[in-house]
């Protein structure tokens, strides 16, 4: 007891004029903060982890929450994330877990990018008028075309094409596996992709039945457990994924906990019920760069090269030479997933401490396909922290083909990012697998949310290029011209290829 | 039973798969390819109750992601055949290198002499399939390492083969190794745990001891009256106590 009890992190009180005890708080709290007592709704705070769950579902507007009621000294060095790691280590001595993406202030470089607009010359497009090409083709392009004319004078195209994945918009869903997320979530983000015309991925979680009618808007990932990886998977993927890396725990495998392997993710998983899903942390069939074009062949040979195949890596230090070895691997696409992205569970440590973002990395790995003149074998998707349409036009702008998003998309379904996603509790029924919190999110309704959101992403987008002077999202990509820095240093501005604002 | 000849000979690996896909699609219940140089992925994804014999040697990923057909290999095959295998088997009259049977869900692989390192690395089984990797004689460091489910059977026709190799089970979590003779204490990786093999697990094992020497043309009563150790994991959730919340 020598630490003793720590300070609360919320506080969450309820207004007794406002609420008239109706206890949908109690019911719809699955963290068991509230319970009635004589009538009257009681609290416990320290069980509250801010999820908002309570909040949107009372009618009265009678509960508030306030953080960190009780704060420990303010001091610059010794935070309060620091020293309460160092309680929970000094009372446990184990590694420890946290949900979500990266939690520490680092200065978001998106934040520091400005975009640019047409004033006089090169007039402005209006997207309502004129029209905008959004479309965007994700796999390798031909380095050039062989035509020949017929006797008619028709043109025949002799080259033979890859198979690409087409994107009615560059934002497509990354992957969230069914066991991390419930089925009901997985379903709405299927739904939502199908009906907008791009892609989601399954993560390593295989793929329910229940999905295969969208099928066909769905990338199968291969990672190092091969957790539900079979022929019949990999056929039907519209493209495989062979994940490497991850950006919120570079470096390292996932365990799937047995208390999340219920009856259902056991199947599509194809391992027993209750036992740990344990990924590695390298594939044990890649140990090169030279056993990584073979897994990315072995995929193409084992589905007759019908498929894309896409290789997702962490942002790290040297993603740019690693990316240059996977596009001459027979790879179609090269994922970086930056040092903010989400996770279902990762140590705090390599969470907040390994890789790098995702701005840096995109520039570099653009900057270095290009000049090898290998850019065309490869498209390059962006993943990791993209929150906003703005933040897709400045990837783009940075040498992206696409990007993935996945919290925002979580957000979208109700998600208040509480970063408690690891308990399995989710009051939002997103990142569980209890039978009635995932019924609280109805994928019809969860679907037209995220069609919803991409859609508002994409005007955005069409507006952000008009205003540009930019029609095709082709002219944007790697167009560093229309992005200037602001306060970024100089080392990072020449890693990003970027002018100050002004220059 | 419409049986097809193969000339492997100069021929790239794509074109060869292609040719026994097209072999499988019209009904071939035998193909036999000859003249194999080192082609890797021959038969990945390959589905259907169909027999290759191969001659020659095999490259990397024999039968990957394979569901059903039935490989004899006569010759050596490279590293990883029967990587992600989910049905069928595969039978090696010869040698193969590291990472044989990765992954592997269902099936049966048989090597007649030895293996490299990381054999029947994370194995796995689930409801009724239960993939077996049965060798003649021995495997380097690391066999059964992150092992999940199955089975894996090392007769060590030579008897001093595996003294001096490290990491067997290395973070086994399911499933089973059964060793001919004894095993030293410093041959085993974390979280094993080793036993004489009781006659409840020998009953599991003579079954596969008469496949195996059916298959190869050998006596099994040498291999029937052995000793053997059983290695184990120690724990179903070796990694369990490693964590906490933040």
């Amino acid at each position: 007891m020598s630490i003793g009890t720590v300070p609360m992190k919320f506080k969450v009180s309820v207004d007794s004029e406002q609420c008239m005890a109706c206890a949908r708080c109690v019911e719809n709290c699955s963290y068991g903060v509230f319970r009635m007592e004589d009538g009257v709704v009681r609290v416990s705070s320290r069980h509250c982890v801010a999820c908002h769950r309570c909040l949107a579902m009372c009618p009265r507007d009678a509960i508030s929450i306030e953080s960190r009621p009780i704060d420990y000294r303010d001091h610059p060095l010794w935070t309060t994330g620091v020293k309460e790691a160092i309680f929970n280590q000094a009372r446990t001595g184990k590694i420890i877990v946290g949900a979500m993406g990266n939690a520490l202030p680092y200065p978001v470089i998106f934040d520091r990018l400005v975009l640019d607009a047409c004033q006089v010359t090169n007039p402005s497009i209006d997207p309502l008028r004129e029209p905008m090409e959004l479309r965007t083709y994700i796999g390798k392009k031909p380095s050039h075309l062989d035509l020949r004319t017929k006797e008619n004078g028709d043109v025949e195209l002799m080259s033979t094409l890859v198979p690409n994945l087409k994107l009615e918009t560059p934002i497509m869903i990354g992957h969230m596996s069914y066991g991390a997320i419930s089925l009901n979530a997985q379903t709405s983000l299927a739904k939502a992709v199908s009906q907008i015309g791009t892609f989601m991925g399954t993560g390593e979680g295989g793929l329910h039945e229940s999905l295969y009618p969208y099928q066909d808007n769905m990338i199968v990932q291969v990672a190092s457990g091969r957790f539900g990886v079979n022929i019949d998977y990999l056929e039907r993927g519209a493209a495989i994924e062979i994940k490497i890396g991850q950006g919120a725990k570079p470096g390292i495998g996932g365990h799937l906990p047995g208390e999340k392997v219920n009856k259902e993710v056991s199947v599509t998983r194809m391992i027993p019920e209750g036992s740990d899903a344990i990924s590695p942390a390298p594939h044990h069939d890649i140990y090169s760069i030279e056993d990584l074009k073979q897994l990315v062949r072995s995929l193409k040979e084992a589905t007759e090269w019908k498929k894309p195949v896409f290789v997702k890596i962490a942002a790290v230090h040297n993603s740019a030479a690693i990316a240059a070895g996977i596009a001459r691997s027979s790879a179609d696409a090269i994922v970086i997933d930056g040092f903010r992205g989400g996770t279902g569970a990762a140590p705090r440590v390599f969470r907040d401490h390994v890789g790098i973002p995702v701005e840096a990395a995109i520039a570099s790995v653009d900057a270095k396909l290009r000049q090898q003149g290998i850019r065309n074998e490869v498209s390059v998707i962006a993943s990791g922290g993209i929150r906003e349409s703005a933040d897709v036009a400045k990837i783009i702008a940075l040498g992206a083909d696409a990007v993935y998003i996945g919290t925002a998309a979580l957000i979208a379904l109700g998600c208040r990012v509480c970063g408690t996603c690891n308990r399995g509790v989710c009051a939002w029924g997103i990142a569980t697998q209890r039978p009635d919190l995932v019924k609280r999110l109805d994928p019809e309704i969860g679907s037209n949310q995220v069609v919803n959101l991409i859609h508002g992403w994409t005007d955005e987008l069409a507006e952000l290029m008009g205003a540009a002077g930019i029609n095709s999202i082709e002219s944007l990509r790697g167009n560093r011209d229309r992005l200037r820095s602001y306060m970024l240093d100089e080392a990072l501005m020449t890693v990003l290829d970027v002018k100050s604002v002004g220059a | 039973m419409n049986s097809i000849e193969i000339d492997a000979k100069e021929l790239h690996y794509t074109p060869l798969n292609q040719q026994i896909r097209k072999a499988v699609r019209e009904g071939a219940g035998k193909i036999t390819v000859r003249n194999l140089m080192g082609q890797r992925f021959i038969a990945d994804g390959l589905k259907g109750d169909v027999a290759l014999d191969l001659h020659g040697v095999a490259g990397g990923d024999l039968g990957m992601f394979m569901s059903g057909p039935h490989i004899t290999l006569y010759g050596n095959a490279d590293h990883a055949p029967g990587n992600t295998m989910d049905a069928g088997s595969i039978v090696i009259h010869g040698s193969a290198g590291d990472a044989v049977a990765h992954s592997m869900r269902g099936g049966k692989i048989f090597v007649r002499d030895t293996i490299g390192y990381r054999g029947g690395i994370h194995m796995k089984q689930y409801l009724d399939k239960c993939p077996v990797l049965v060798l003649g004689d021995s495997a380097r460091s690391f066999l059964g390492e992150y092992m999940a489910g199955g089975l894996i059977l090392v007769l060590r026709q030579s008897p001093d083969s595996m003294d001096d190799e490290r990491g067997i089970g290395s973070g086994i979590h399911g499933g089973e190794i059964f060793i001919r003779g004894k095993i030293g204490d410093d041959c085993l990786g974390v979280g094993t745990k080793k036993d004489f093999c009781t006659n409840e697990g020998i009953t599991r094992i003579i079954p596969l001891i008469h496949e195996f020497a059916a298959k190869f043309g050998i006596d099994p009563d040498p291999l029937l009256k052995s000793e053997y150790t059983r290695i184990s994991p120690a724990s179903a959730r070796p990694f369990a106590n490693k964590y906490t919340w933040e």
